[in-house]
């Protein structure tokens, strides 16, 4: 099988180890990897900022370049609500608009076949033991567009639970968004740190050495709040996670 | 603090101030977070949750749609069961015929059961200024009117005070209104209920005039629906010689069969119960019995401009159980003054720029004050999704667009203060619909990372503030993918 990685713009300039991660990872499971080079960026700050028709070239862009690609899978739960929610909401309002079917019609063939990652491991690849070892205690924290937006349910716990050496404690409030939300963290800053304080201390209180989630835009938010309140913790995305083996352990 | 919510500053300033307050933060965690497990296991117990919530979705939908029809039939129906009904089609209007109605008793003094309806026209200020008293029966409504402030929730709006806080307010202030709370008072629960049920006892058997607003109104029978639990609504609702009820046109549903779902699912989304304590249905007047005169003011208020738009007016769904300010972590630090008025939370910051359209500060900041984080929408009884709905109005902020005023059709401009971050968002559409731009944007600043401060200038300073920002990475993923041929040449 052959899939095309969609990194996300943030992944791709800020955290190159996890595009490696999920090529290692997937490399391993016996799926070929293809990495779109025009790919950028799925809008989702345009959309959610209230720039819509902003949105629209990235979107069209990201159909352009990621069109004939059977699976498309994407280590950003957000990312991946926004192709999969959103996308199709788009083509609606540009037809309510009058502007025809065309952007729709552009839009459906990739809604489909893009896949979150954890999901596209248990989903597709019908696995949850990735053959994976991270002798650490780890605390999970489930994203919002990960949760509810795309309902990734269990599937990264199940993954994390059959990962060799890993002991996954529980988060005390682990469903409460963590106060990224994109441009949220610029326009009500002092919000944002507040709830991003909170998940520091929640996550400080499971006595984890690591706190991994399945997207790094929040990860770079609890990560960035951790090393301002000092707190000893590593925000370690799934995908380095499950990446890691014995003989090539994660960093 | 005052009592209105006219000129309040954006919502982030207004929140920055709540989250200095420790108290303040204490008591909302500890008051959201209780209410928030309750409701859990209020909502567990039925199994047909999901489609008692698509029915209650449906159900309002329709009347929506036929809403000018179900008006009509609801007007007939009070008018044949000897109400009187008015229509208002603003805050200054409905105020008008309220102050008029209670000047025609004679009276100045009357009392209420909590309503928004009448909080969000300002009913109490303008019954003032004729020089009518108006009492709030509603114990946690009570405690705000007495401390001279406003309220921050919908069904708790004293949610912000503490008991001890409580026990203050009561001794210092209820002399003035009325009967002066006892000597001696502690504040525990029970100590603080009774002094509520002397004062307001006295002001129960004294007031000709009641003022209601409504959860409900059936359309078939012109019946109007409270539900309570202390048991003030029905003594406003039944004591006085004069009601009258004050109720926005969203409110009515078709039949009482569409009233069982909501009946079930209202308590269980609010206040965690399986039934309301007390449930009022009121239908026109009786002889000898309840009220004499009954006057129905039907509010409109900027509603029909909002269910005019496709997507805002799933909004008028609301049923006002207030499960999303419960779980909404940006209510749950920010507290509800901030959102500049008397629906807080996540309903209000779509409901408030909708009924007053987006051109103050407060209005244009409040589709802001949310993360996205989808957990109202969750939590919505009749399922209204909140986060589209912040979404569409940020577009109406930043783009302006179509919208209905005051009946018309009218082209909106932006809001103020957006043309830097529409610029930005511009040059960042077109780096990111242009591959070549954005890699060397990357490879910039990737050369350049070690110059890179770890506080950010301009608009990225609220975010350095608080937070450290990442290290940029000493190569971009794609031009490892492209050096490494897809990570197979990769540590050859
Ligand atoms: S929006 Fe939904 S959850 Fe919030 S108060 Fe209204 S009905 Fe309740």
């Amino acid at each position: 099988m052959r899939v095309a990685l969609f990194l996300t713009c943030v992944n791709d300039t800020l955290y190159p180890d996890t595009g490696r991660a999920v090529v290692r990872l997937l490399n391993r499971l016996g799926v070929e990897v293809d990495f779109p080079v025009d790919q950028t960026c799925c809008g989702q700050a345009h959309y959610n900022t209230g720039y819509r028709h902003g949105a629209e070239p990235l979107a069209r862009h990201f159909a352009e370049v990621f069109e004939g690609y059977e699976a498309i899978v994407t280590p950003s739960g957000s990312c991946g609500a926004m192709v999969r929610e959103l996308y199709p909401r788009m083509g609606e309002r540009a037809r309510a608009e009058g502007r025809g079917d065309t952007l729709a019609r552009t839009l459906a063939p990739v809604v489909p076949r893009t896949y979150e990652l954890t999901e596209f491991l248990v989903d597709v690849l019908g696995v949850t033991d990735v053959g994976a070892s991270y002798p650490h205690r780890v605390t999970y924290h489930p994203t919002c567009h990960g949760l509810r937006g795309l309902g990734l349910g269990d599937r990264p716990r199940r993954l994390l639970e059959a990962v060799r050496g890993l002991e996954l404690v529980e988060l005390p409030g682990a469903e409460e968004c963590c106060g990224f939300g994109g441009t949220f963290a610029v326009k009500n800053a002092d919000v944002s740190a507040a709830m991003g304080a909170d998940k520091v201390r929640n996550a400080e209180s499971t006595g984890a050495e690591v706190l991994c989630a399945a997207d790094n835009s929040c990860l770079m938010h609890i990560g960035g709040t951790m090393s301002r309140l000092r707190v000893g913790m590593r925000p370690v995305h799934i995908a380095e996670i499950l990446a890691s083996t014995e003989e090539v352990p994660a960093v | 603090m005052s009592g209105t919510f006219v000129g309040m500053p954006a919502f982030p300033e207004a929140a920055h101030d709540a989250l200095a307050d420790p108290t303040l933060r204490g008591n909302l965690r500890h008051a959201t977070r209780t209410i928030r497990a309750k409701r859990a296991r209020a909502v567990a117990e039925l199994p047909d949750w999901a489609r008692l919530r698509a029915a209650g979705r449906r159900i309002k939908d329709h009347t929506l749609r036929h809403l000018d029809r179900y008006l009509e039939q609801l007007e007939e129906a009070v008018t044949a069961a000897g109400g009187t009904v008015h229509w208002a089609a603003d805050a200054d209007e409905a105020n008008r015929i309220v102050t008029g109605l209670v000047r025609a008793t004679g009276e100045s003094e009357v009392v209420k059961v909590k309503s928004m309806a009448t909080q969000e026209i300002g009913l109490n200020e303008a019954l003032e200024a004729a020089g009518i008293r108006a009492y709030e029966t509603d114990l946690a409504e009570l405690i705000v009117q007495l401390g001279g402030d406003r309220p921050s929730h919908i069904l708790v709006p004293a949610i912000h005070r503490n008991r001890g806080e409580i026990r203050e307010i009561f001794a210092r202030e209820m002399g003035d209104w009325g009967r002066p709370a006892p000597a001696g008072l502690t504040d525990t629960p029970a100590d603080l209920a009774e002094a509520a049920r002397l004062h307001l006892r006295e002001k129960f058997l004294r007031a000709k005039v009641g003022i209601s607003g409504a959860n409900f109104m059936v359309a078939e029978t012109g019946t109007l629906v409270v539900v309570e639990s202390e048991g003030n609504g029905r003594m406003c609702l039944t004591l006085p010689e004069t009601l009258i009820s004050v109720v926005g046109i969203e409110k009515i549903v078709p039949t009482w069969r569409d009233l069982e779902v909501f009946l079930q699912t209202l308590p269980r989304s609010s206040t965690a119960e399986r039934m309301n304590p007390y449930t009022s249905t009121w239908t026109g007047t009786t002889d000898e019995d309840g009220p004499a005169a009954f006057h129905l003011v039907l509010l409109d208020n900027g509603r029909t401009d909002t269910l005019a738009d496709e997507i805002g007016r799933q909004a008028l769904r609301c049923i006002r159980c207030s499960a999303c300010l419960n779980v909404c972590p940006v209510y749950e630090r920010a507290g509800g003054h901030a959102y500049g008025s008397v629906y807080p939370g996540p309903i209000g910051a779509i409901l408030s720029p909708q009924l007053r359209g987006t051109g103050s500060e407060i209005d244009a900041s409040l589709p802001y004050a949310s993360s996205l984080c989808g957990a109202c929408y969750e939590v919505c009884p009749v399922a209204i999704d909140i986060p589209e709905v912040l979404v569409h109005l940020r577009e109406r902020v930043v783009q302006g667009g179509p919208a209905v005023r005051e009946g018309n059709r009218v082209v909106l401009k932006p809001a103020k203060r957006h043309a830097a971050e529409r610029a930005a968002m511009r040059a960042a559409r077109w780096a990111l619909t242009h591959p070549a731009a954005l890699r060397g944007g990357q490879r910039l600043a990737s050369r350049t990372r070690r110059l890179h401060p770890r506080t950010l200038p301009g608009p990225g300073r609220a975010w350095s503030a608080t937070r450290d920002l990442p290290p940029v990475p000493a190569e971009p993923f794609r031009d490892w993918w492209q050096r490494t041929n897809g990570g197979r040449d990769d540590g050859k």
